[in-house]
């Protein structure tokens, strides 16, 4: 079982090592989004720190979700994932592997990208720390919980704007308390409880997501 | 009709869609004729038992269509996920034709919640939005409804758009405590909560009666909604079957 | 509650553009359901009324 999580993880890494251009766009969008705020709204230092937790967040939710339409597509097109399915190794330990690699490849980006991305909106140190930390729990949750919404729309006419539509409601908790978090470090109030929460998040979507993902990727495969 | 051969009741007489479609039908004047009934007097409650609220006025008269609506959007998507659960563990058609049927009039009433959620509040807080908790988590609801319905509309193959649909719908529901939770904290640590809509303190009574009968109004109105819609989707689901021939065929 | 006069009951102390803005467009939208499910069942009805008709057709040519 951890041999087939360890080869589709270095299978999908490879494969995504091929294809860096992608990892790279979905990096450099975030980038782009966040960069266009201050632009939108004026320069003005203290109104860029009160909108940073949250427009940093929000790009991060969208940046993740952009790369969704990889997770499972292309496998999915060259007849891979039914090899995978036929293979006789339980599907939600495949699903655990393309997930970590989703979130190695999207996911850790933005968190190591975010911190640079928080100075342009003069967050303060703490607040730097804490942004990272809430995005270091928060992201695996949106690659966990954007896999069942990719399962569910695998070769479905017009997936990516439905993967949008499935995928971004229940994104609302992780947004709230990812953003709540650094958010409460600049009021002062501090990060712990967010955090936790954010914790909790992670771990019932870990116990529940991959096996939802299997049940779509089985029910799409039929 | 429901009987089993040795002559006990069944429910799995009436999973099929053969048997339920005629027992729809009976059933649904009833509900709907209950629905008027109830509504009917939910509406005399609310306009001539209720008195007018000492700080709200008479804008308070919109939570007794306000609150039932709000309350129906969110226990009609706790019913689609049931049906939902139901159509994918025990792979039972109907079931899944049911939880189909039930997302537009669940929309609906998270629709209605809404405008009427906006209309109280315009002369109560004086913004026709507000980022309340009830709000919002109905914002979020409708997106939930909406994704279904549109998941189920893009696939195309009936069997997966049920099963894919059911799978969404119960990520939903586990989700739904946890946005509400989530949306609550949220609302309260940005604004301290002032008016509330279900707090007017004075004449709780007459107040929670109407809104009851107005919410049973509501849930008859859901039921004979939706078995009306079930009808129609057993028609088209069943199409070609001998049953369905000879049911339209009789009606021609 | 005795409201007096229609036009007190219509004015709602004020507010009757909100109270009745909700409770017609309540109303409208239910009717607007009703009127959907109506309109779809006799579509379907019909659509089906012709696709057995074509059927019958069919099978008395290759008969």
């Amino acid at each position: 079982m951890i041999r087939a999580l360890g080869w589709v993880l270095r299978r999908d890494l490879l494969l995504a090592f091929r294809r860096r251009g992608d990892v790279v766009n979905a990096l450099v969008f975030f980038v782009i989004v966040v960069s266009l705020f201050p632009l939108g709204v004026g320069p003005e230092a203290s109104q860029l720190r009160n909108m940073a937790p949250g427009v940093l967040w929000v790009a991060a939710l969208l940046a993740c979700m952009l790369s969704l339409a990889r997770l499972f597509a292309p496998d999915h097109q060259d007849g891979t994932l039914e090899q995978m399915l036929l293979a006789g190794e339980p599907l939600v330990v495949l699903v655990a592997g393309k997930v970590i690699s989703h979130w190695l490849m999207s996911g850790l980006p933005l968190v190591l990208m975010a911190p640079l991305l928080g100075l342009q909106f003069d967050l303060p140190a703490d607040a730097l720390g804490v942004l990272c930390v809430s995005l270091l729990l928060g992201t695996p949750v949106l690659s966990l919980i954007g896999a069942v919404g990719a399962a569910l729309t695998l070769g479905v006419r017009g997936s990516g704007v439905l993967v949008a539509l499935l995928v971004l409601p229940l994104y609302v908790p992780v947004l709230i308390f990812g953003a709540g978090s650094v958010g409460a470090v600049a009021a002062g109030t501090g990060a712990e409880a967010h955090l936790l929460l954010l914790g909790g998040f992670l771990a019932l979507a870990v116990v529940l997501a991959p096996w939802a993902c299997a049940a779509a990727l089985r029910i799409a495969m039929e | 009709m429901g009987m089993s051969k040795t002559g006990r009741f069944s429910w799995y007489y009436f999973s099929s869609p053969q048997s339920f479609y005629p027992l729809a039908g009976v059933l649904q004047p009833w509900f709907a004729g209950l629905a008027v009934a109830l509504c009917a007097v939910g509406l005399y409650i609310s306009f001539f038992v209720a008195p007018t609220d000492a700080t709200q006025g008479d804008a308070y008269r919109i939570i007794f269509i306000h609150v039932p609506a709000a309350w129906m959007s969110m226990f009609l998507y706790l019913v689609m996920g049931f049906w939902s659960g139901v159509g994918l563990v025990l792979n039972t058609r109907l079931s899944s034709m049911v939880a189909t049927a039930l997302a537009p009039t669940g929309a609906l009433f998270t629709f209605i919640a809404l405008w009427t959620g906006a209309l109280w509040g315009k002369p109560t807080w004086g913004t026709w939005w507000v980022w309340d908790a009830r709000l919002t988590s109905e914002l979020i609801l409708l997106f939930l409804y909406i994704g279904f319905m549109a998941l189920q509309a893009a696939i195309d193959d009936q069997r997966r758009a049920d099963k894919a649909g059911a799978v969404l719908a119960l990520v939903g529901v586990i989700n739904i405590p946890i946005i509400y939770f989530s949306v609550k904290w949220w609302s309260t640590l940005h604004q301290g909560a002032s008016v509330s809509m279900t707090s007017a303190p004075t004449m709780a009574k007459t107040m929670l009666l109407g809104m009851l009968i107005m919410a049973l109004g509501f849930w008859m109105y859901s039921i004979a909604a939706t078995l009306a819609r079930v009808r129609c989707v057993i028609l088209e689901r069943e199409r070609h079957t001998d049953w369905v021939a000879a049911e339209i065929g009789g009606q021609s | 509650m005795n409201w007096g006069s229609w036009q007190n009951f219509l004015a709602m102390g004020g507010y009757g553009l909100y109270v009745w803005g909700s409770y017609a467009v309540t109303l409208v939208v239910l009717i607007a359901e009703i009127v959907a499910l109506i309109a779809r069942r006799r579509g379907v009805i019909e659509r089906l009324a012709k696709y057995y008709a074509a059927r019958r057709r069919n099978h008395e040519t290759e008969a």
